[in-house]
Order: structure tokens, then sequence, then C-alpha cells
């Protein structure tokens, strides 16, 4: 088992107060090597009722961690999906037992480039195996029969926890009586392995990163991996949104600097968000999960394409995009409905309509987040039923 | 629930897979569901409607039929429901071919523009009818192509469209339509109610 302790060093933290397993059982990964004894960090909210038919798994996007809502320890802020989970939200921890594990290749606990490889006792930075979306959800199926539950009532996720989620679905075709793809895509477009790439090669022109060494010198790239959120930052909203939100109001001043300070506001706003960033997050991390996400292409693991992939599909869907998500567009989204109708399953589809881009999903969008509760509510009353009979 | 659904229901066997194109708020999916265990879909423009059938349980897709029906395999439904929107599509030649395409069979609603007080509307006050089935004024009504049952006889004769049953509704009456009594049931039917394919 890796150590883990003081590898958060630019965090204020205490590694043993994450929740977490130590998986035992090998895990072949899709690249051929195989892990094991590994730990995965996970978080759960409510309590799983005695007839475990309450649970709800979350898988989390690129940046996103377990601390789905309340107060994320690590950080000190809100979860990233509070706005759609806790006490009588969408998704009701009054009522449902809420699970999300940090992706394994992530830094909030699970295994990670920053952690220790056994070999040599040195930081694993490139050394870590290249992981897939698959080898992700194939560790947190391990979570789930840790927590002794056989079916959830749901699985949902935004954005490449839409793409786990769909992973997760083709895989396990038993394991979800519902699921809730949101904002996502059934492979990785040619526009967003081009926005991951820039977000890398920010990164990697970072001299401090230094081929992702730079864990043992107990330092990080910062700028680069500003930048590369930067870019993130940009793809998550939409241009009408930006438009509105910033337009060219000046950052604090009344008239240009005439220098290359940040006066405009959308260029604070971005430096803010990169900096904070670098705070909370590993810059390997990004590199192994953006790939994660480029090589993601469902249609390809199956002959036959995504049809065949959702075949057999018992489980219960409800795909939605937001109108104004260029990034993971109504278009792509709408593509997995056309492979679920055309396999047979049982689907779902809405579109919100919305000006705030990819991020909605995060956001305190209405119309989502009652078309969610309304199908998560239908769909435990259903599953109760069936689970009677 | 409506007369309308109520034939529709009766004509749709028990346990068969359907899609209601234009579903509204799921009210004939829940009676189907739920009277007759028919697996129902729906297809739904409306985000409102889309919002209600999904608190309902009810799969539902929000989509346009007239550009979204290509979406739906190659008769991979026993029947498919298009109830009072024939007339509102661009192109309903195409809409119903490719119905006909997804189900083996199909029921199509319409309102009975030969119906007589429409006609009457037309031929003593010379105004274009605004009736209970058709609530519209000529400027802001939805219906582009607006047809008799007659008409659409005609045109599932000059079609090849095999025509199964045709009740016509009148409040709560309802009655068979044949070719023998087509042209009275014409006059006196609000809606006519087709099964084709």
């Amino acid at each position: 088992m890796p150590s883990l302790a003081g590898l958060f060093f630019w965090m204020n933290v205490k590694i043993e107060d994450i929740n977490k397993i130590i998986v035992k059982k090998p895990l072949k990964l899709d690249c051929g090597k195989t892990i094991n004894n590994f730990p995965l960090a996970y978080e759960t909210y409510g309590k799983l009722n005695a007839n475990k038919d309450n649970a709800i798994l979350v898988f989390h996007a690129l940046t996103g961690d377990q601390f789905v809502t309340g107060t994320n320890p690590i950080t000190n802020k809100e979860g990233w999906w509070i706005t759609a989970v806790g006490p009588g939200k969408a998704i009701d921890t009054d009522k449902y037992f809420v699970i999300c594990a940090n992706v394994i290749g992530g830094c909030m606990g699970s295994l990670g480039p920053k952690d220790t490889n056994p070999e040599n006792n040195q930081p694993y930075g490139l050394d870590f195996p290249v992981i897939t979306i698959k080898d992700m959800v194939k560790a947190q199926e391990s979570l789930l029969e840790h927590l002794g539950i056989k079916k959830l009532l749901c699985a949902t996720g935004g954005s490449m926890g839409g793409m786990q989620l769909l992973q997760f679905c083709a895989t396990f075709p038993d394991k979800a009586f519902s699921a809730v793809p949101i904002a996502c895509s059934s492979s990785h477009s040619a526009q967003n392995i081009a926005l991951n790439e820039l977000a890398r090669q920010a990164i990697m022109a970072d001299p401090v990163w230094d081929n992702g060494k730079y864990v043992s010198k107990k330092v990080q790239p910062k700028n680069g991996l500003a930048v590369a959120r930067m870019v993130g930052h940009i793809s998550y909203l939409s241009e009408k949104g930006m438009q509105e939100k910033f337009g060219r109001k000046l950052q604090e001043k009344a008239d240009y600097e005439f220098s290359f300070n940040a006066d405009f506001q959308v260029e604070s706003y971005l430096r803010h968000q990169g900096y904070a960033f670098v705070e909370r997050f590993d810059a390997n991390s990004i590199l192994y999960i953006t790939r994660a996400m480029d090589y993601f292409d469902l249609s390809k693991q199956y002959k036959g394409g995504l049809v065949e992939a959702f075949k057999n599909q018992n489980t219960k869907f409800l795909v939605i995009s937001f109108s104004s998500d260029w990034l993971y567009t109504t278009k792509e989204n709408k593509d997995i409905v056309i492979a679920l109708n055309a396999s047979g399953a049982d689907v779902s589809y809405s579109e919100i309509i919305t000006d705030k881009g990819h991020d909605s999903f995060l956001l305190n969008e209405l119309e989502f987040l009652k078309t969610l509760k309304g199908f998560i509510d239908s769909m435990y009353e259903k599953f109760k039923n069936e689970k009677r009979i | 629930m409506k007369k309308e659904f109520k034939v529709i229901a009766g004509l749709l066997p028990n346990n068969t897979r359907v899609l209601d194109v234009g579903c509204g708020d799921g009210s004939l999916m829940s009676f189907l569901r739920e009277e007759k265990n028919i697996e129902v879909r729906g297809l739904e423009l409306n985000q409102e409607n889309v919002q209600q059938c999904i608190s309902k349980g009810l799969p539902v897709i929000q989509g346009n039929a007239e550009t979204e029906l290509h979406q739906f395999p190659d008769q991979s439904f026993d029947y498919v429901v298009l109830s009072q929107t024939l007339q509102a599509f661009y192109n309903p030649e195409e809409v119903l071919k490719n119905l006909l395409r997804i189900g083996k069979a199909v029921i199509v609603s319409i309102p009975n523009f030969g119906y007589w007080k429409v006609r009457m509307k037309l031929l003593f006050f010379g105004v274009m009818p605004v009736t209970k089935t058709l609530p519209n004024t000529w400027y802001n009504t939805p219906n582009l192509h607006m047809c008799t049952i007659k008409d659409l006889f005609k045109f599932c004769d000059e079609k090849n469209i095999n025509i199964k049953q045709v009740v016509g509704v009148n409040e709560d009456k309802t009655s068979l339509i044949k070719k023998s009594n087509l042209e009275i049931k014409n006059l006196f039917s609000k809606l006519g109610i087709f099964l084709i394919g």
C-alpha cells in the first residue's frame, strides 16, 4: 500500500480524515498493467435504508472529488454539487443514500500520480499507469461491493461523470435501476481532445513541471496548472453567458491601465479561478484524467457500436443536455438517446434551455433540478414496487 | 379522460409497445400503462409537459416530431399514436410515412374540417371556422394542413395505405365509419380516428 501521509503538501489536511477503502482485488487496467491494494477515497451522505434500495451513486467530473455536498473538509468550500444534493434538494439526502468516490488518477485520496510508487518508493509522477474511464468505473464497483449494495436506485453524473456513468451501465448492466447522464458524450470529440491538449501543454510548458517529477521536490507547476484551469473555465461558459456576466467591464478601475494587469473583469475572473485551483489539485492528475477522457469512446469498445454497448439494458435512462453547452452539445447527448432508443432501452430525454453553458449542471438551474427530482422520486417508487414483487 | 383517448385506448390491445407522438402531459400514456399493461414511450416538444411525464415515471423524449422521428428504428413499436397534430406539420405526408415505418400500425386522429358546423361557418358567415375542436383564429392557428375525414380516406387510398378501422367521434357518441356511410359521417363527426398500416 502506498504511503499517502504528507503528500498533500499544499493543503493543511490530514489525509487520514478522508474515508477510504483499500481495494485488494487486482484491477487489470486497459493499458495492460495491474494495480492492487490501492486506496479508493469516498464520501457518503444520508442513510442506507434496511432494504438497501435508496442508494444513489454520483460520478464526479474532471476536477471534482468525492465531496459532493456540505463542506469540503479539504478546501473548506461548499461541495461541488450542493445545488442538487442535500436535505430537501433534488437528490434528497433525507431520503436517499448518496455515494461518491474520488476517481483513480485523482488527488483526493484515491490512488493517483502523486502517490508513492512501491517499486522505488518515489512519487509515481509519469510512472503512474495511463488510466481510462473504464478503469475508474471498475474501481468504483469495488466500493459498491464493500458497501453491500447489489443494485443502485440511480447512478448519475455530469460531464466526465456522465461518461463514467455510460461506461458503468455498459460494463455492469444490472447494477443500476435508473441512470441520469448529464451533459456528456459517448466519445470525446476532436474539439474536446484539442481543449484537453491545450490544458496538458500548458502544464508541460511550465519548467516547474519537470517531466512530472515536481512532486518529490514538494512544489507544483502553478502557472501551467492555472492556465490549464483557465482553458477549462472558458469552455464551461457560453458566449452569451460570458458576455452577460462580464461584458467589457473593468476590474475595480475607471479606465485602462495600459499594462498587462487584469484590466477586464473576465481576466480577473480567469486568473482567480486558475490560481485558486492550484491550491486543491495536482497537475499530473489533470494530465492523467484528461487523457482518460480523450481515450473514451464507448462505441469503439463494442463491435456494432453504441447500440451494441447498450444492448440488454434494463436500466431506465434520463439523458439531460443544456442548450448553450458547446463542450458537450445537445447533438452529442441526443446521439446517446438515439442509440439507447435503437437498443430498445427505456429512455427519457430533456434539453434544458439556458445561457449558462456546460456549467449549468452545477448551478441553480430550476428546470434542470425539477426534472432531475421528478425522475429520481418516480424511479424510487418504481424500484420499491419492483422489489416488493 | 377525454372520449378520444378512450377510443384510442380501445383500439390498442393489452401488453403491446406503443409510441405516443406529441404525448402532452402523459395522460394517455399513464392510462395505457396502468389499465392495459402497455409499454409506452412518448415524444413531446413542450418542456413543461416533458417534466410532467418524467415526474410520473413515463419515458419521454423531448423533441420535434417533424424533424426527429428518424431516431426511432423501423418497426420498433406495435403501434404509434398521433393525436390531433397531423394537420400542424409542415409536411404531414412525410410524418405519416415515418409513423408507418416506426409502427406496425398507426393510430391518427384529426379534427374534422368536414364537420357541419365548420362548413356552416365558412358557407354562411364567410369566415374561417372557430369551434371547440378548432379553437384558434386564422392568424394564430398552428394548423397548416386542415383536412376532412373524407380527405384522409382519399389520401390513404391514393398512397396505398391500408385502412383497418375508422371511428368518428361527436361529443360522447362514437360510430364506425366505412366507405358506405362516409358522406354522412364526414358531416357529423367532430373527430376522425384512423387505424392504419
